[in-house]
């Protein structure tokens, strides 16, 4: 099962096993990381899961639709480059040991 | 955490409101027991996608889950499934005894009644064919799925999100679908004149008949107890194998009623989501609260997510011991087909609309004014539009009418280029 760390604003860093298949942000959720929401279940309607990526594994992940990236630009917290909606990004064994920061506002 | 001994709170109702009143509770330090009855069996989960994605799209039902087993292990929450909560006993002081139907007993020291809504039912001759179906929780959802597999005509009574997502999802499908509903237009009681007509003309395009302002009059079955044909109100008689009644749901208030709790439309709270008892809390589907927004409004019911979540925050609070008024404009979401449909704030009132984008290219916005003030939008395949209005709500911000049309300049920008306009009880 793939592993997913997740580091608040404040820097305290959490190690989550993922289900493959499930979104780093419903991996969140689930096992109560603080930082993300994710209020909509994942349909690209609330930018409540909003995470800044490692840079090391921005390669790694799928490319951002239109819809996300318009969504990046209205998060609660600015975006940067390495910024991505959790609920994109879905966990399989090839992104064992991502890492992902969240911010300091989700809403 | 260690929990204290005691008996906490009891959380009846194992939905979004639910899991998020005790997921509150635990943020904020709660440290007594809390247990949540729910009367499915399955693990508390997320409602909008059944109408959705898991009738078209393939998701599983454990894809919609809230949290891990390990989850509610860790922050000591007791789930308990499968039993419905037929009765309740209680001391002056607000705490009692919950009891269900198979007679299992539930001790409290606070009651959150997260108990949302059920179907309307239609009443016709012919109601309780097979095949005439209602979609509220996973079961319904299930059974609506293997019906769509065989499905070759379906109709759709109801012209609201739970019917267009559901018209969507069979057209989607490949379906031969028809909406029929009492109203004029589409989604009357949610959206304005502009967004229900673009709708309108964007589900004929994809292929569904609408028929407006009439009303089913009677199911005909087949010989072998299930549905062939739904007959109108206007004579027309539809040929149908699959009929799905989605006319709006009616809040779960029996509870309530028992406890001598004021009922209007839902369970009376306050702004903090208190019940006319002064303990007992309510929020969600269920709950009737005040407008949490300056306007001309009296009392509203929602059924959406953000409503849920918000005044669980909100209950939550109160039942730690801090009183946090309910003040968040509310917004929603409906996706169907390739069309998502956003909306923050409350259109009812508005005296201006603003159309920004192209509804010919099937990306605009409206934005909606009450006295010169941005009071909602709505938003098709806009997202930043409708993430820049919620943030502006938040915030009592505005934007002004004769610029907000150009969509050559984000919203976002506009919104910090203006002049504060303090509103006196916006947070």
């Amino acid at each position: 099962m793939p592993k997913i760390t997740f580091t608040s604003a404040t820097g305290e860093s959490r190690v989550v096993e993922a289900t493959a298949g499930d979104s780093a942000m419903q991996t969140a959720v689930r096992n109560g990381v603080p930082g993300i929401v994710g209020e909509c279940g994942g349909v690209l309607s609330c930018a409540t899961c909003h995470v800044f990526v490692d840079e090391a594994d921005l390669d790694r992940l799928p490319p951002m639709s239109e819809i996300e990236d318009e969504m990046l630009d209205g998060a609660a917290e600015d975006r940067r480059a390495n910024s991505r909606l959790s609920c994109q990004i879905p966990l399989s064994d090839d992104l064992d040991g991502l890492k992902v920061t969240t911010p300091e506002f989700q809403e | 955490m260690t929990v204290r001994p005691g008996h906490g709170t009891l959380i009846v109702g194992a939905s979004q409101a639910g899991v998020q009143v005790a997921g509150s509770l635990r943020e904020q330090g709660y440290d007594a027991p809390i247990t949540i009855v729910g009367a499915e069996l399955h693990p508390p989960y997320q409602r909008p996608p059944l109408s959705k994605a898991l009738l078209h799209g393939g998701l599983t039902t454990d894809a919609l889950l809230f949290r891990s087993p390990e989850y509610y292990a860790e922050q000591q929450i007791e789930l308990v499934l499968g039993e419905r909560i037929a009765a309740v006993e209680r001391a002056a002081d607000g705490s009692g005894v919950a009891i269900s139907a198979s007679g299992r007993r539930f001790p409290f020291g606070r009651l959150a009644l997260t108990v949302g809504a059920r179907p309307r039912r239609l009443s016709m001759p012919g109601a309780d064919l097979a095949g005439v179906r209602y979609l509220r929780d996973t079961e319904d959802a299930l059974a609506l799925r293997g019906d769509l597999a065989r499905a070759r005509q379906v109709v759709v009574v109801g012209g609201g999100f739970i019917g267009l997502e559901v018209a969507a999802s069979a057209r989607q499908l490949g379906r031969s679908v028809t909406v029929v509903l009492a109203d004029d237009r589409l989604m009357k009681r949610a959206v304005e004149e502009p967004i229900s007509q673009f709708f309108r003309a964007a589900h004929e395009r994809r292929g569904i008949a609408l028929h407006f302002g009439v009303s089913p009059a009677s199911a005909l079955g087949d010989g072998a107890g299930r549905v062939r044909a739904l007959e109108l109100t206007d004579g027309r008689v539809l040929d149908a194998d699959l009929v799905v009644v989605g006319i709006g749901a009616v809040p779960r208030t029996e509870l309530a009623e028992q406890l001598g709790l004021a009922v209007d439309n839902g369970i009376v709270v306050d702004e903090h989501g208190v019940t006319s008892d002064g303990t007992t809390v309510a929020a969600g589907d269920c709950a009737s609260f005040p407008s949490p927004v300056p306007g001309p409004f009296g009392r509203m019911r929602f059924e959406s997510v953000s409503t849920a979540v918000e005044q669980a925050r909100v209950a939550a609070a109160t039942l730690a011991g801090r009183a946090v008024p309910y003040r968040t404009a509310p917004w929603f979401w409906s996706d169907q087909f390739d069309l998502k449909l956003q909306v923050a704030g409350l259109s009812c009132g508005a005296d201006r609309d603003v159309v920004r984008g192209d509804p010919n290219a099937e990306k605009f916005s409206v934005l909606y004014y009450r006295d010169d003030r941005l009071a909602a939008a709505e938003c098709v395949n806009s997202p930043v539009d409708f993430l820049a209005v919620r943030s502006a709500l938040g915030i009592g911000r505005t934007v002004p009418a004769e610029l907000a049309a150009d969509t050559s300049v984000p919203l976002k920008k506009l919104l910090q280029d203006v002049r504060d306009v303090p509103l006196e009880s916006v947070r």
